[in-house]
């Protein structure tokens, strides 16, 4: 029987540190592992004990790549355990920080870690070679998406201005309205980029997935919703833990998440795109229209252009509500501290992120629980592994390395956040 | 050369060859290598003038090294990369260490202060699959490092100040007094004086600009001590103002704890 081992140690472009491990035998797939080995960092160990409001400034830390999910889920979740709702001004600030999040996230997976893939590049700065105004193009509508983050949060990396209860400085409309040209820009660029990844060649692969997203009864998701599926899941977010487990699996620093009734769903770009069409904005569902994506899709290849359409919704939104901004006279609302659990979730540009903390009478942190989008998706992956490899199992050794790479590179895997790590072996028996 | 070219014909320069750059991950959560990717308007600049040979979240081809700068991110954690640092180092002329991970053993290093197994037992239901040291280590702990560059995360246009020095063989400028200073530049009003007591301004080293006071919020570290920081004097005054010890372990055990002053600090506090 035909035998052939296939190795990367490292995965390049993505978040993180991991690897993969796929057994041939003939022209069966025996067994696929998605390796995470970054090294394990115990947030919800060291929480225990910390104040609620350091919460925000703690979970940044676990990415880089999209610190802002992380303090919105926190201050979420505290202020659920409080009872305290955050609305008007703060709430659509809130959203507006997200929009940039999204914006900035999103170009960087489109341009620099996944087009590359598609064009045959070992990377964007390669691709600048051929592509110069697009990779131009793409650094201008990721700065784009900086700055907003950087205006409201105070730096793109670990924002600063985040608090439980809302803000520590709330911007001025005259600050936020000297974004709003270059987002006029960046919505026909959003358009443009739509075009241009429509056109990539796109494998012909679809698998029957559970898509899972925030889903809300006025807007497009980000902070908040209930929790629903395209196979029936509709739930509030504290019923999380009674639909959803973690496995500890040995080849994974990260905790494989799976729905207890279903096994492995999707959660992103794809998952919200899917589940949520109809809220987008009209020009959003017209782009993506003609796009050939139509209220949706069930190939993970395709996230690229969804990604594209959602970056493109992202500054319409942003571009709304900086017109509606009225500048609140307060920059928080108040907090009182009390004995409780409280429950978060917000769209990360990756998917849904759950955090859950225990808190004491102080506000002291006695026990917390978070779940990345990576985690989530991670046995998602190793499915779809499973089924792409057989088909093409002729393919020269770099090719077929290459398109495992990519197929992994549909979910941007922030390894960071699952844990860290990737590592491609595909061992032939 | 004539006046009226002053251009140097091509032919007469011996081709140079690029300075290689190579970027490193640790136990980290991306975020400082991900600056050099945040130099939006300066990105394709400096790929002109240096190759960037080893950069894995950005590409996947990898030129071998030996490498003139290596960019360090993370700490150590793992037997593993306790090992694959030694490795880095052989490859690197110039290694420097980026952010408050790789130069202090960053937020994951609480668990010095704790029993990592109970941290296993708390996050991971089969504790026999994870492999982690005790410690979160700063790289400088295991190699020699010839720069350190502070923040959590850090300040790419630093960063860009420490690849150009470098490569042009001077010592970077980056200052290392306090936050107060940069804050008093801008006339920000104190935070430790108007506001609220907790502001580490006064001990943690300059290079955000005073971001935090800026926002109306004390400075929380991000830069670990500055050189010399009166940490004791500080602790001495906030407890004058009502702050109890388990507030101040707190505030000295952030994403810098493990540096020296932060460490000895909080563990002065500590019940």
């Amino acid at each position: 029987m035909k035998s052939k081992t296939i190795k990367v140690d490292y995965l390049a472009r993505v978040e993180g540190e991991g690897g993969l491990l796929v057994k041939v035998s003939g022209n069966k797939v025996t067994d696929v592992k998605f390796n995470i080995f970054e090294p394990p960092r115990f947030f919800e160990a060291f929480l225990r004990g910390r104040h609620y409001s350091e919460a925000p400034d703690i979970t940044a830390r676990i990415c880089g790549i999209c610190p802002v999910a992380y303090q919105m889920s926190s201050v979420h979740a505290m202020e659920n355990a409080f009872s305290v709702t955050v609305d008007g001004q703060l709430r659509a600030l809130r959203r507006l920080l997200y929009c940039g999040e999204w914006i900035e996230s999103h170009a960087l997976h489109i341009f620099m870690l996944h087009a590359p893939d598609f064009l045959g590049y070992a990377d964007a700065i390669q691709m600048a070679k051929d592509h110069g105004p697009v990779v131009q193009m793409a650094l201008k509508i990721k700065k784009i998406g900086n700055d907003i983050v950087n205006l409201i949060g105070g730096r793109e990396i670990h924002p600063i201005n985040v608090r439980v209860g809302g803000f520590y400085k709330l911007p001025t409309k005259q600050e936020l309205e000297t974004l709003v040209e270059r987002l006029k820009w960046t919505v026909e660029s959003s358009i443009q980029t739509v075009k241009f990844v429509a056109k990539l060649p796109f494998p012909d692969f679809e698998r029957p997935y559970e898509y899972v997203a925030l889903r809300h009864e006025q807007e497009y998701p980000f902070n908040e919703g209930r929790l629903v599926s395209n196979k029936g899941l509709d739930i509030e977010i504290n019923e999380y833990e009674n639909h959803f487990m973690e496995e500890h699996v040995s080849h994974s620093n990260a905790l494989h998440s799976i729905l207890k009734e279903h096994g492995a769903y999707f959660v992103g770009p794809l998952a919200r795109y899917n589940l949520n069409f109809d809220k987008l904005t009209p020009v959003a569902q017209e782009t993506a229209k003609s796009a050939g994506i139509g209220k949706g899709t069930n190939n993970p290849f395709k996230s690229i252009i969804v990604r594209s359409v959602e970056m493109l919704y992202a500054c319409e939104e942003a571009l709304r509500i900086i017109k509606e901004y009225e500048m609140p006279e307060k920059a928080s609302v108040d907090i009182q501290a009390k004995l409780g659990t409280g429950y978060g979730c917000t769209e990360a540009p990756r998917g849904i992120l759950y955090h859950r903390y225990r808190l004491d009478e102080r506000g002291i942190i006695l026990d917390a629980k978070i779940v990345p989008p990576t985690s989530q998706n991670q046995k998602t992956i190793e499915q779809d592994l499973r089924e792409f490899v057989p088909s093409r199992i002729h393919l020269s050794q770099e090719k077929l390395t290459w398109q495992c790479e990519q197929a992994i590179r549909n979910y941007d895997p922030c390894i960071s956040c699952a844990t860290h790590f990737l590592k491609l072996e595909i061992e032939g028996e | 050369m004539s006046p009226k070219n002053n251009k140097i014909p091509k032919t007469a320069v011996k081709k140079q060859r690029k300075p290689k750059l190579a970027v490193w991950k640790f136990s980290s959560c991306d975020g400082c290598q991900l600056s050099l990717l945040d130099c939006e308007d300066e990105l394709l600049a400096i790929t002109e003038h240096i190759e960037i040979a080893n950069f894995l979240e950005a590409s996947r081809e990898v030129v071998k090294g030996p490498y003139d700068i290596s960019l360090v991110e993370g700490s150590i954690t793992t037997p593993h990369d306790a090992e694959r640092i030694h490795q880095v180092r052989r490859q690197s002329k110039v290694l420097v260490t980026i952010g408050a991970c790789a130069t202090a053993g960053g937020i994951q290093a609480l668990r010095n202060f704790k029993d990592v197994k109970q941290f296993i037992v708390a996050v991971y239901a089969n504790p026999k699959y994870i492999e982690t040291l005790n410690k979160s280590t700063p790289i400088a702990d295991h190699v020699f490092v010839d720069f350190e560059l502070r923040g959590c995360p850090i300040n790419k246009h630093q960063l860009i100040e420490v690849i150009n020095a470098y490569l042009n063989g001077r010592k970077p400028n980056t200052p290392a007094y306090a936050v107060c200073i940069e804050c008093k530049r801008r006339f920000i009003t104190c935070e430790l004086v108007a506001h609220g007591p907790t502001c580490l301004g006064p001990v943690t080293q300059a290079g955000c600009n005073a971001l935090c006071p800026s926002y109306s919020r004390g400075c929380f570290g991000c830069y670990g001590p500055k050189e010399t920081p009166n940490t004791s004097a500080l602790s001495t005054y906030w407890t004058s103002l009502g702050v109890k010890d388990d507030e101040l372990v707190r505030l000295f055990r952030g994403f810098n704890a493990y540096a020296e002053a932060f460490r000895k600090e909080s563990e002065a506090h500590e019940k």
